[in-house]
């Protein structure tokens, strides 16, 4: 609960800074805030309280995500210095607007209440619609932020009505209510579709197959810096937030649902896998390969009462590798109209260090040991071995093998073509959150217990 | 003391050499390989006076793996091949300047360890981490250091990854399915598992697809020959001389005593695809035109009557299958490096562009000569010892394995003594060609010297081996 009441402080402060002409210090004074803020969050660890009639509740499960949440918003918030460089005047909008969706992606974890959900995943998605369409006089993001509106505001329609329903056939909101009613022996066949329709509206947040069609688009659309926060903490809230839904719900019980889950998994990741090998687009490639890791984190919801460690796991390598891989894009595609992987030829050459954080980061995502990218796929696939799903584990690992492909295909444009310009500067935090975020990723391959523990 | 010291020095010298710049990146890491080379001559004394250097402990809680290194006999003899032929590689590459030396020595010393940790590991996540990790170094070596055109070694460089990367992770998926049964991957835990035999047939295939596409064994042998001739010598030497015994040593290590029913069950046909792989192998080498991939198909061949060998399921087979690897292991290597000889100073690998040399460099040729002999198992070379001790094991099975696989030898000798004659006698070439310099010298000197020693005094390698290999043997033949 503190935490959220400080992040929207922090929020708030950001907006101040504005107006008292501060805009220089924005950046390095949000990250302190927030470190302060994540220090709050982890000395909440061992509490589990909850607030307002059960609207936040704080558990571990909340305070853990909540921190990897703020670290990747950390992050983010030290690439927008460089990015932002030509926007001055808004510089404190856009940080501010990040810091709100903090706020929405910690309540969207730690509720307690059906409609907290709604207004966290509003916040969140609000925040995400106006980033996307930031970059005002290009047609490109205009487009995306249009289209991811549209179809956004339609799944949380849905997610509404599921909401809605359930309530109908529970008579409350909150979420331990819910649970209980729900393992009595007849249930009103409201529920179910409710619970149908709330998934359904959050695979579409999370972009797994066939609710995926929005993501390249808008993915290569928006401005990079907004791209990369969509593929990082915004899928990784969405999943977390599925997982948390279902498993206060009890959704597991039944195995039709699990068959859905196991169906829209393989698709998710098939579908990706394929759809990325043909991309040249580097946010086009990267939007479809997390629709296919989508469906790995997906097979967390097989057994949902003994994954949230391995969901986790999973969410902070992904995450991790994805920040580390956009702030070499970031870089690289620095003032180009596209991000086309013409623009990464011969990297490996100009810029030695930043092209292999970048293999890093791809042989991260592509599960390669000693990256913590292996080893979330190594707990998935024991888990879901366990739970009796090998069929799917064995899809899975042909997956993984297609992805290298085209991992590997930017990896080669590094190292094998010749460097087509020169590029100037050396943004130190761009390179500064480049190290540090593939550090930790190789930190946790090396130390997969720390983080799977937590939540043992 | 322990086992880790190795990979630690391993380790260790790889940042160094990446740290100490390109002009002293290569003596650096030869001062490393050579510290490791030393280092495992020590430990080896510490085990055969009876110490234990294994090393265990817990290293991830959930799910329960362990960082367990373990050196038997058979461990400690592919770490000394691994060791000593690091820095034999290392001094091959000398006469050569590499762009960005700093990254290139690394990356060798890099996959020294992940390969030494492969032959120690006894737990089997850690064993398959170290055995994916020694694949980045190689794709990297190949792929910036090789030669011939970008685009096709790309080609052939990325075939190389995706396969070997595809058929190690059914073996991750074996592994996983073998943790379900055992609730821990400790090699011991993993040999009290009583599967039944169809989950080990599964099991055999697993771990089959992995190994049969790294030693390589017909029919997943495609990637080699372009790997081989497109990368640099030095990553040629590594994965001929060393990578390919990972696979060989993992199929008795982890293969056969994991699923022995399977094994037995399906001898014949995996021994006669090795089989088939030495005729295979001996008859395209025959129509090669370029030295290294003469040299890759010939490997080809070898390995297969090693892989023969190990499905043979005999003291005998097993045996003679560690000895021919490690024999191979080293005249791999230094035919590789006589080709690079030839090439520093033809700038070419068409045999047909050669010849001549021996009237302008006795020295080389008749070194050449002795390491060309040796791989066609000449006796008193090492190579003769693992090969007879192999074709005696199979005659054991059915003489006509035996009779087949010995084709490697009577094959083996036309094709390499038609390629001697070629590239070394004949009418005199145009361009001349130096003399062996004292560096290439010493490295010829000192491969042919460890051939010859244990070719007539084999006894320290097998006294080391056997008592292993019989503790395989009895977990092979534990349930019938």
């Amino acid at each position: 609960m503190n935490t959220l009441i400080a992040i929207i402080g922090l929020g708030v402060l950001c907006l101040l800074f504005e107006i008292f002409n501060l805009r220089k210090a924005i950046v390095p004074i949000t990250i302190i805030g927030l470190l302060a803020v994540l220090g709050l969050t982890i000395s909440e660890f061992n509490s589990t309280e909850s607030y307002y009639n059960n609207m936040i509740v704080v558990s571990k499960f909340s305070t853990t995500f909540s921190s990897l949440f703020i670290v990747l918003t950390i992050f983010l918030v030290a690439l927008g210095h460089n990015f932002y460089e030509n926007h001055q005047s808004k510089i404190s909008d856009y940080i501010a607007i990040k810091i709100f969706l903090l706020a929405g992606a910690v309540a969207m974890v730690s509720f307690g209440n059906l409609a907290m959900f709604f207004l966290g995943i509003e916040v969140l998605s609000i925040s995400l619609y106006i980033l996307a369409a930031s970059d005002r006089m290009n047609l490109k993001s205009n487009e995306a932020g249009m289209k991811y509106f549209l179809m956004g505001s339609f799944a949380s329609g849905i997610i509404l009505f599921g909401v809605c329903l359930i309530y109908g056939a529970m008579g409350s909101f909150d979420v331990t209510e819910i649970s209980e009613l729900s393992q009595s022996a007849e249930l009103p066949v409201w529920f179910p579709i409710g619970i149908v329709l709330v998934t359904i509206g959050m695979l579409f947040k999370v972009a797994a197959v066939p609710f995926h069609f929005w993501a390249p688009d808008v993915y290569e659309g928006s401005p990079a810096l907004t791209t990369a926060l969509m593929s990082t903490l915004a899928k990784v809230v969405a999943m977390a937030t599925l997982y948390k839904l279902l498993s206060v719900m009890n959704a597991d019980v039944s195995e039709s649902f699990k068959m859905v889950v196991v169906i829209i998994s393989m698709a998710s990741m098939t579908f990706g896998n394929i759809m990325a090998l043909r991309q040249t687009n580097v946010k086009r490639m990267l939007a479809f390969s997390g629709v296919s890791h989508a469906g790995f984190m997906l097979m967390t919801l097989l057994s949902l009462s003994t994954s949230a460690g391995s969901l986790l796991y999973y969410a902070s390598a992904y995450s991790l590798s994805g920040i580390a891989a956009f702030s070499v894009i970031l870089y690289v595609c620095k003032n180009r109209d596209n991000e086309d992987v013409v623009n990464f030829h011969g990297l490996g050459k100009t810029n030695p260090l930043l092209a292999a954080i970048l293999t890093a980061a791809l042989l991260s995502m592509a599960g390669i040991p000693i990256f913590a990218g292996f080893f979330a796929k190594l707990v998935l696939f024991n888990q879901t071995i366990q739970a009796g799903y090998l069929a799917l584990v064995i899809v899975a690992v042909v997956n993984s093998i297609i992805s290298v492909g085209y991992y590997f295909k930017l990896i080669l444009a590094m190292y094998t073509k010749e460097p087509n310009e020169e590029r100037k500067g050396t943004p130190v935090i761009i390179y500064a959150v480049a190290v540090i975020a593939i550090v930790l990723n190789i930190a946790l391959g090396l130390f997969p217990s720390f983080i799977l523990d937590l939540l043992a | 003391m322990n086992v880790s010291l190795i990979l630690i020095i391993l380790l260790v010298g790889a940042f160094a050499t990446f740290l100490a710049g390109d002009k002293l990146a290569s003596k650096v890491a030869l001062f490393f390989g050579l510290a490791a080379a030393g280092a495992s001559i020590v430990l080896l004394n510490h085990y055969n006076l009876g110490e234990n250097i294994g090393f265990i402990n817990q290293w991830i809680t959930q799910p329960n793996i362990s960082f367990a290194l373990k050196a038997d006999g058979l461990s400690m003899a592919m770490l000394l091949l691994t060791t000593v032929l690091t820095p034999i590689i290392i001094f091959s590459s000398f006469g050569n300047d590499y762009k960005n030396s700093k990254s290139f020595y690394a990356l060798i010393l890099f996959m020294s360890f992940a390969m030494a940790g492969t032959f120690l590991a006894s737990d089997g996540l850690l064993y398959y981490i170290f055995w994916e990790l020694s694949l980045i170094p190689i794709y990297f070596i190949a792929l910036i250091w090789g030669n011939g055109d970008v685009e096709e070694r790309k080609k052939a460089v990325v075939k190389f990854f995706i396969y070997t990367l595809a058929g190690s992770l059914f073996m991750l998926v074996a592994f996983v399915y073998m943790y379900q049964k055992a609730g821990s991957l400790l090699l011991e835990d993993l040999y009290k598992l009583n599967l039944t035999a169809t989950e080990q047939l599964w099991m055999f295939l697993a771990f089959f697809l992995a190994y049969a596409i790294k030693i390589p064994l017909i029919p997943f042998h495609t990637w080699q020959a372009n790997v081989y001739q497109k990368a640099p010598t030095v990553g040629t030497m590594l994965l001929s001389g060393i990578m390919l015994k990972m696979g060989l040593y993992s199929v008795i290590r982890w293969q056969l005593p994991l699923a022995p029913l399977a094994a037995k069950e399906y001898m014949y046909i995996f021994i006669g695809l090795g089989i088939a792989g030495v005729i295979y192998g001996s008859i395209v080498a025959l129509k090669q035109k370029d030295l290294k991939k003469l040299l890759a198909y010939s490997s080809l061949a070898h390995v297969g009557l090693i892989a023969a060998g190990t499905y043979t399921l005999t003291l005998d087979g097993l045996r003679g299958a560690v000895l021919q690897m490690i024999a191979h292991g080293f005249v791999v290597v230094g035919l590789f490096y006589a080709a690079e000889i030839i090439f520093r100073r033809y700038e070419t690998r068409a045999i047909a562009e050669m010849g001549g040399i021996r009237s302008q460099s006795p020295k080389f040729t008749s070194m050449f000569l002795i390491l060309v002999l040796a791989s066609v198992a000449l006796p008193t070379t090492f190579n003769f010892i693992g090969e007879f001790t192999v074709l005696y094991s199979l005659s054991q099975i059915n003489i006509w394995f035996a009779i087949l696989g010995g084709t490697t030898i009577i094959l083996g000798a036309y094709y390499m003594l038609k390629m001697f004659q070629h590239a070394m006698l004949g009418e005199t070439n145009t361009k001349s060609f130096a003399d062996v310099t004292i560096n290439e010298g010493i490295t010829l000197v000192l491969i042919i010297g460890v051939l010859f020693f244990f070719g007539m005094y084999p006894k320290p390698i097998t006294d080391l081996i056997t008592p292993s290999l019989e503790e395989i043997l009895t977990q092979i033949n534990r349930i019938n």
